[in-house]
C-alpha cells in the first residue's frame, strides 16, 4: 500500500490500464496540459487534444469504443455535457438494445462534478441522478483514492457506456483548478479522508453497483455518495453524543444501484435518509423511497439534497449544498 | 482603412482610451480582491480585450442587445453598469447587481439587454434570440455575441451562424482570438479560415486587429452601420492577447511570472512518468515533451506591452499630443472611490 491523493490515484489507475491494454486512449478538451504526465508517457497519439466541441467527440467515441478501441473522454465538467446530451442520451444508451444485444460501446466519460468552492451554478452541478434516469449507462461517483481508482479500472473494463463522475473537492487538481488558484487565501471544507488514502501498489477492479458500509449502526441509515458520505461520517460522530447510531452506506455507484444491501440496511435500522449533493426532486432520493416501497418495507424517511440553482454567494451555497448541521438535523426529526 | 500619420480626432478617442484606461483599472481591483480570497471560485479577466469591448460599446444604441461570454467585467462595466453592483457581485453580496446569486460568470442586466454564460459557444444562441426579437418588432437594434475563438468549433454557434444568415438577423458575431482556449493553441484543433466559414454561410466579415483602437472603433463601427441598413448578420474576426491568461491563477501565465518552484515541481514528475517502463516509443515520449516545452514558451508573448492595446493606444495619443495623464489621473481617482465605497459596503455587515 502507498498514500496517494484522490486525483493520484486516478491518474496512476489510468496509466496502469493504458500500460496494460494499447485500446486504451483519452480524448478531451485540455487533456495534453491537464493530463501532462500521461502524455509524457504515452505519447500524443494517446492523449487527444479535442476542440471544444463536446457534442462531436462525445458522439466519436461512441463509434470508436463500438470499433475495438477503449476511449476515456474527458468532459472538464458535468455541467458541460448538457451540450452533448444527444451522444450519450440517444445513441450511447441505446446502441445494445438497438442492435439486438449484438454491438456495444464500452467508452468512459471522466467529468468533474460538484460545488463547495464559490463557481455558481452552471459549474457545481452533480447530475449523477439525471444520467442515471436514461437506460443502458452507468453512473460512478468515488468518495476516496483506493475507490476511484478500482471503480475506474472497473469502468474501463466494462463493456458499455460509463459516466466517472470526480468531486472537486475531492480530486485535488480539480480544486487548484477552479477554486484555489495558486492561492493561499482562500479555504474549502475538503474532507482528507476522500481527498488522501492508501491505495494498493498494483490496481484491481471494484465492481460496479457493490456499495460500501462505511460504518455499522443501529437507528438510521445514511445513504451518500462523494463528498456526501464524509459529510455523513461527519455527522455521524457528532449523533453518537446523542445516543443515535446511524450506519452508513457509500453507494459508491448510482447505476447499477446496489438495492439488496440497501434493502438489507434498511430492514435493519427502519429508518432512512438520502443525503444528495444531486437535486431533489425527481432524482435519486425518491428513487430510493420508491424502491423500499416497492419492495413493502416499512420505514421512516427524510432527504437533504440540493433543492435549487447553486447560489455563487458562499453562505447560502453552503447552505443550498448538503452539509453536516442539515443531516443531523434530518436525523433527530425522522428518529424522534 | 486608417492612415497612421492621418491627424484624428484627439477628443473622441481620448474618451475611447478613458473607458479602456477605466475597464483596466477596475479589474485590476477585481484582481486584488480576488487574489485577497475576497472572489472565490474562478474569474475571467477581459484585460487585453479593452479596445474591442470599446468599440463595440461606443457603437451600440439603448435597446442593443449583447450576449456575453464568461469574460463579462469590461462589457458590463463599459456599457455603463453601476460598477459597485458588478463588484459586490463578484464578491457574492446581496447588493451586487443579480443579489450575489450569479457571480462573474453569470451577469445579467435586464435593462440593458445584456446576458452571460460560462458554456462555450451558448451566446451564438442567445444572441440571435434578441435578433428575432428586434426583428419581430420591427426596431432598429440590433444584437452582439460575444465569444473566444475555442468557442467557434462548438456546433450552437455554426448553427447560429447560419440560422442568422438564412432568417436575415441583425447580429454582430464578433470572435475574439488569442489563440488559446485555455491551454490548447486553438489553430492546433481548428481547421480552415475562421472568416471563410463565415462566408460560407454568407455571413459577411472581416479580420481585424483587435489590439488597436482606431481600427477596432472603425471596422466595428462599420460592420454595425451594415447591419442596421441591411438587418442581415456581420462577423468580425478580433485579434487580441489574454494577458492573465485564461483566468486568475493560469499556470502557464504563472510559469512566466514566477521563477522555479513551479517548473521545478513540474519538471521532477514528469521526468518520473517519461521513464517509466511500460509507454509510448522514444521518440514518442521525446516528441510529448517537446509539444509541452511548445506550451509553455509559445503563452509568453501575451506579456509583451507591444500587445498591449492600452499601450497601444496610449502610445498613438501621446504621438498627437493629446494629455494622457490627465485622463488617467481623474480614473485612478474614481475607481479609488469605487474601491473605498465597496469596501464600505462589506464592512457595513451587509452581507448575506
Amino acid at each position: 500500500m502507498k498514500k496517494l491523493s484522490f486525483a493520484e490515484a486516478v491518474e496512476s489507475c489510468l496509466m496502469q490500464k493504458m500500460a496494460e491494454d494499447h485500446s486504451v486512449f483519452i480524448m478531451g478538451e485540455d487533456v495534453q496540459m491537464m493530463r501532462l504526465n500521461i502524455l509524457a508517457r504515452f505519447g500524443k497519439n494517446r492523449v487527444i487534444n479535442t476542440p471544444i466541441s463536446e457534442a462531436a467527440f462525445t458522439g466519436a467515441a461512441i463509434a470508436a469504443a463500438m470499433s475495438g478501441l477503449r476511449p476515456v473522454v474527458e468532459v472538464m465538467l458535468v455541467d458541460f455535457i448538457g451540450v452533448a446530451a444527444d451522444s450519450f442520451l440517444n445513441n450511447a444508451s441505446k446502441l445494445f438494445d438497438f442492435s439486438g444485444g449484438k454491438w456495444n460501446a464500452p467508452v468512459v466519460y471522466r467529468c468533474a462534478c460538484g460545488g463547495g468552492y464559490g463557481d455558481g451554478g452552471q459549474h457545481e452541478q452533480s447530475l449523477w441522478g439525471w444520467l442515471a434516469h436514461i437506460p443502458g449507462i452507468s453512473v460512478v461517483v468515488p468518495s476516496n483514492p483506493i475507490d476511484a481508482g478500482g471503480l475506474l479500472y472497473a469502468a474501463i473494463e466494462h463493456d458499455h457506456p460509463v459516466f466517472f463522475l470526480e468531486h472537486k473537492l475531492l480530486a485535488q487538481n480539480w480544486l487548484e483548478y477552479m477554486g484555489i488558484g495558486g492561492r493561499s487565501t482562500v479555504q474549502f471544507d475538503v474532507p482528507e479522508d476522500g481527498a488522501w488514502g492508501e491505495v494498493p501498489k498494483k490496481w484491481t477492479p471494484i465492481p460496479l453497483g457493490k456499495l460500501n458500509v462505511v460504518r455499522e449502526g443501529k437507528d438510521i441509515t445514511l445513504i451518500s455518495v462523494g463528498v456526501g458520505v464524509h459529510r455523513c461520517v461527519e455527522a455521524a460522530s457528532k449523533l453518537e453524543e446523542v445516543s443515535i447510531s446511524a450506519e452508513i452506506l457509500d453507494l459508491r455507484s448510482i447505476s447499477p444501484l446496489d438495492i439488496e444491501n440497501i434493502l438489507q440496511s434498511v430492514r435493519k435500522t427502519g429508518a432512512v435518509i438520502i443525503v444528495d449533493e444531486d437535486y431533489k426532486e425527481f432524482g435519486l432520493s425518491g428513487e430510493i423511497a420508491a424502491i423500499l416501497a416497492e419492495n413493502q418495507i416499512e420505514f421512516k424517511y427524510g432527504r437533504v439534497c440540493t433543492e435549487k440553482t447553486i447560489p455563487f454567494n458562499r453562505e447560502s451555497e453552503d447552505e443550498t449544498l448538503p452539509n453536516v448541521a442539515r443531516i443531523i438535523h434530518m436525523v433527530k426529526k425522522v428518529v424522534s | 482603412m486608417k492612415k497612421k500619420d492621418k491627424k484624428i480626432d484627439i477628443a473622441f478617442y481620448s474618451k475611447m482610451y478613458q473607458l479602456m484606461y477605466r475597464s483596466r483599472k477596475f479589474e485590476e481591483i477585481v484582481m486584488q480582491l480576488w487574489h485577497e480570497g475576497t472572489i472565490f471560485g474562478e474569474m475571467h479577466m477581459s484585460v487585453g480585450e479593452e479596445a474591442i469591448h470599446a468599440s463595440i460599446i461606443k457603437n451600440l444604441e439603448d435597446g442593443d442587445a449583447i450576449a456575453v461570454d464568461h469574460r463579462g467585467t469590461a462589457p458590463f462595466f463599459m456599457r455603463g453598469i453601476d460598477p459597485i453592483s458588478l463588484l459586490l457581485e463578484f464578491i457574492g453580496h446581496k447588493d451586487g447587481l443579480c443579489s450575489g446569486q450569479g457571480g462573474h460568470m453569470h451577469l445579467f442586466s435586464r435593462e440593458h439587454n445584456m446576458t452571460s454564460s460560462g458554456i462555450v459557444g451558448a451566446t451564438g444562441s442567445t444572441a440571435m434570440g434578441f435578433a428575432l426579437s428586434h426583428k419581430y418588432k420591427n426596431n432598429k437594434n440590433i444584437a452582439v455575441a460575444l465569444f473566444g475563438e475555442g468557442a467557434i468549433n462548438q456546433g450552437m454557434l455554426l448553427e447560429s451562424f447560419n440560422m442568422t444568415s438564412a432568417l436575415e438577423l441583425p447580429v454582430l458575431f464578433v470572435c475574439k482570438d488569442n489563440n488559446w482556449a485555455i491551454t490548447t493553441q486553438s489553430d492546433s484543433v481548428t481547421g480552415g479560415v475562421l472568416l471563410d466559414r463565415a462566408q460560407g454561410f454568407g455571413i459577411a466579415g472581416e479580420k481585424i486587429n483587435g489590439l488597436d483602437f482606431q481600427e477596432s472603433f472603425s471596422r466595428i463601427g462599420y460592420a454595425i452601420k451594415t447591419i442596421r441598413k441591411t438587418g442581415k448578420p456581420y462577423f468580425i474576426h478580433a485579434t487580441c492577447v489574454h494577458r492573465e491568461g485564461h483566468f486568475l491563477g493560469d499556470q502557464l501565465i504563472a510559469l512566466h511570472r514566477t521563477t522555479g518552484k513551479i517548473l521545478g515541481d513540474l519538471v521532477g514528475s514528469l521526468t518520473k512518468s517519461l521513464f517509466k517502463l511500460k509507454g509510448g516509443l522514444v521518440g514518442e515520449r521525446g516528441e510529448s515533451l517537446g509539444h509541452i516545452l511548445k506550451i509553455m514558451t509559445s503563452s509568453k508573448h501575451q506579456l509583451k506591452s507591444s500587445v498591449d492595446p492600452l499601450v497601444i493606444a496610449k502610445k498613438m495619443l501621446k504621438n498627437q499630443g493629446a494629455d494622457v495623464l490627465s485622463v488617467e489621473k481623474k480614473a485612478d481617482q474614481e475607481i479609488d472611490q469605487i474601491l473605498k465605497q465597496t469596501l464600505q459596503i462589506i464592512q457595513g455587515g451587509n452581507q448575506l
